[in-house]
């Protein structure tokens, strides 16, 4: 299949003087993963929201086509070819999870008994069966996610977005929503992800387009945007000034972060380039308070691609 | 992309009856899970009934009759009164729960079904309707269990009593809809909403207009409740209603198609 599922030209919109998007064009072939990957603020939720029929774009979009039907002019025939999980979960809380999914079921006019078999496999499906009588308010993070999900399934949708469907879960919720999100595309749907992790990106999506100040600065597979990478960086802490100073001028190529008296040098983590960080430092006589090896992640692609600005410097995730 | 084309119009309408029924569905659950706040709105108009008859009702009835005290007859002057207000009770929920439900993320999911636009109002609106008149329904029980009874009203007229009952829900609750939705949060809605329990207390309800200062009657009697007390009255006692019976569906009708409008319209505008 070669159609688009979704195919965006100049995506803009604003609110007062405030640009979110500042004409992003989007191609999502159907049956691929694509994900949209940037910090908060970048305008991810943004172009969800847009894409899903929830507000508007600006008029000076060009045009906007998802699932075949054009979001100006068809937006019914839109809504009726996607589902979405939004970043906040979209359950009705005072209800039970069968009830949500049984309310999913009869706003896509199945029948009573289409209804139920619907509800009851999905339940069985994503492990809500025990807890199907219980009011939604009561689950957990993880537990909510899944309904919302379920819920997203329940009209058999094409197109699928998932907003941030991981922030703030624990690593085991998150590791089997990336299971989840891999079977969805097995039967030809096509998932639109946005996240802001690197590694969820790289672990799920067929395409990534890194979303920074309402633009599109960079596309490509994974292997593609971790070429502009730089291969990570090792980071060094000290707790004594004259030490923290000493190091730095022997580590000429380190970025310097003063505040935190900690140093940041450039490097794909291999033992070779580790040990002649070490045997320098050594040479030196000068102890590092604290060593860390950082693979990739979102803010190496963003110095990268902006320049080393832009971004405060954000706990790790992927710290080994 | 497997889309099925555009339904032709009576499908189309029959597909929006059905969403509609399925949002009623929807609120009508959350009312039977969550009784309280249906039954605390409830307590009000009761505690002011009784109130009134027991601990007011000689004082009242004396110095409105001119005669002795006379508690039965206070009990079916301000009857009437008590079930218009109990509706104002009601909808003071349905400002609070509407306010309540926007704030949960399941809205937005709708917003991106492609279903009725208006299903999510209208089943707010069906839902509270329907409660209005069950409460209404009690305190009128409450009002037979101490002793109000109607003069001699035929079929008609309380066929009449019940269809301006129903009318004047409706006008209430699209107005209570309209608060719930410009109103940040649910205790912004319930605040928003009190005149809406206040205004009967300003009204004929508990006293005959001709009986307040001169300043004040202008007031009692250009709002809402008194033409529909006044209509209610005539119904269910026999008294005159005058001019009262199309003001009261006038007022009605007014409110309903001002709180339609301005619901639908703060509905369909683009969320935050």
């Amino acid at each position: 299949m070669t159609d688009l599922a979704i195919a965006a030209n100049g995506l803009r919109k604003s609110y007062g003087d405030k640009t979110v998007l500042d004409g992003v064009d989007l191609a999502v072939p159907e049956g691929t993963i694509f994900s949209l990957l940037g910090p908060n603020g970048a305008g991810k939720t943004t172009a969800v929201k847009i894409l899903s029929t929830l507000v508007p774009p600006d008029p000076a979009s060009g045009r906007i086509r998802v699932g075949g039907h054009d979001l100006a002019t068809d937006a019914q025939a839109v809504r009726a070819a996607i589902g979405v999980t939004g970043q906040f979960s979209a359950v009705d809380g005072l209800i039970t999870g069968e009830e949500n999914m049984l309310l999913m079921a009869d706003l896509h006019h199945l029948s009573k008994r289409e209804g139920r078999q619907v509800t009851a496999e999905l339940l069985e499906r994503f492990d809500l069966t025990e807890a199907a009588k219980k009011p939604a308010s009561t689950y957990s993070g993880g537990m909510k996610r899944r309904l919302d999900i379920a819920m997203t399934l329940v009209g058999g949708p094409r197109i699928i977005f998932l907003d941030e469907p991981t922030t703030g879960l624990d690593p085991r919720s998150r590791h089997n929503m990336w299971q989840i999100i891999r079977e969805l595309v097995t039967g030809g749907v096509t998932v639109f992800l946005t996240t802001q992790y690197l590694e969820e990106a790289d672990e799920l999506a067929d395409r990534i387009a890194v979303l920074h100040d309402g633009e599109i600065a960079a596309q490509g597979t994974a292997e593609e945007l971790k070429r502009i990478v730089p291969g990570g960086h090792v980071r060094l802490r000290f707790t004594d000034p004259a030490a923290y100073r000493s190091a730095a001028s022997a580590l000429r190529d380190a970025s310097r972060d003063e505040e935190s008296l900690a140093l940041r040098i450039p490097s794909d983590g291999s033992q070779r380039e580790l040990r002649s960080i070490l045997d320098r430092l050594d040479s030196e006589g000068i102890e590092a308070d604290e060593l860390t090896v950082h693979t990739p992640d979102l803010d190496d692609v963003f110095f990268a691609l902006t320049g080393g600005a832009g971004i405060p410097d954000q706990p790790k995730e992927a710290a080994r | 992309m497997s889309t099925p084309p555009a339904p032709a119009r009576p499908a189309r309408i029959s597909l929006a009856v059905r969403d509609c029924s399925t949002m009623l569905r929807r609120n009508l659950l959350h009312a039977r899970r969550y009784p309280s706040l249906t039954l605390n709105l409830l307590l009000t108009p009761i505690m002011l009934l009784l109130l009134f008859v027991y601990i007011f009702g000689d004082t009242m009835s004396a110095g409105i009759g001119g005669g002795g005290p006379n508690r039965s007859e206070y009990i079916a002057y301000i009857v009437p009164g008590l079930l218009l207000m109990t509706i104002g009770s009601t909808v003071v929920g349905t400002a609070v729960s509407v306010s309540n439900d926007m704030t949960e993320g399941v809205i937005a999911r709708f917003r991106t079904m492609a279903i009725h636009r208006g299903s999510v109002i209208v089943g707010h609106v069906i839902g509270s309707v329907l409660q209005s008149i069950t409460s209404v329904v009690l305190v009128g029980a409450v009002a037979v269990a101490i002793g109000f009874r109607s003069t001699d009203a035929t079929v008609l007229e309380w066929l009449a009593a019940f269809g301006l009952l129903v009318l004047f829900a409706t006008a209430l609750t699209w107005i209570a809809v309209g608060m719930g939705l410009v109103s940040p949060n649910a205790e912004a809605a319930g605040n928003n909403a009190m005149p809406l329990i206040l205004l009967p207390l300003l009204s004929s309800a508990f006293v005959p207009i001709h009986a307040m200062p001169g300043w004040f009657r202008p007031i009692a009697e250009y709002q809402p409740f008194t033409p529909a007390i006044e209509t209610l009255r005539g119904l269910l006692l026999g008294t005159g209603i005058g001019n009262n019976g199309w003001l009261a569906v006038v007022w009605c009708l007014g409110l309903t198609v001002l709180g339609y409008l301005w619901s639908t319209s703060k509905f369909n505008s683009d969320p935050k």
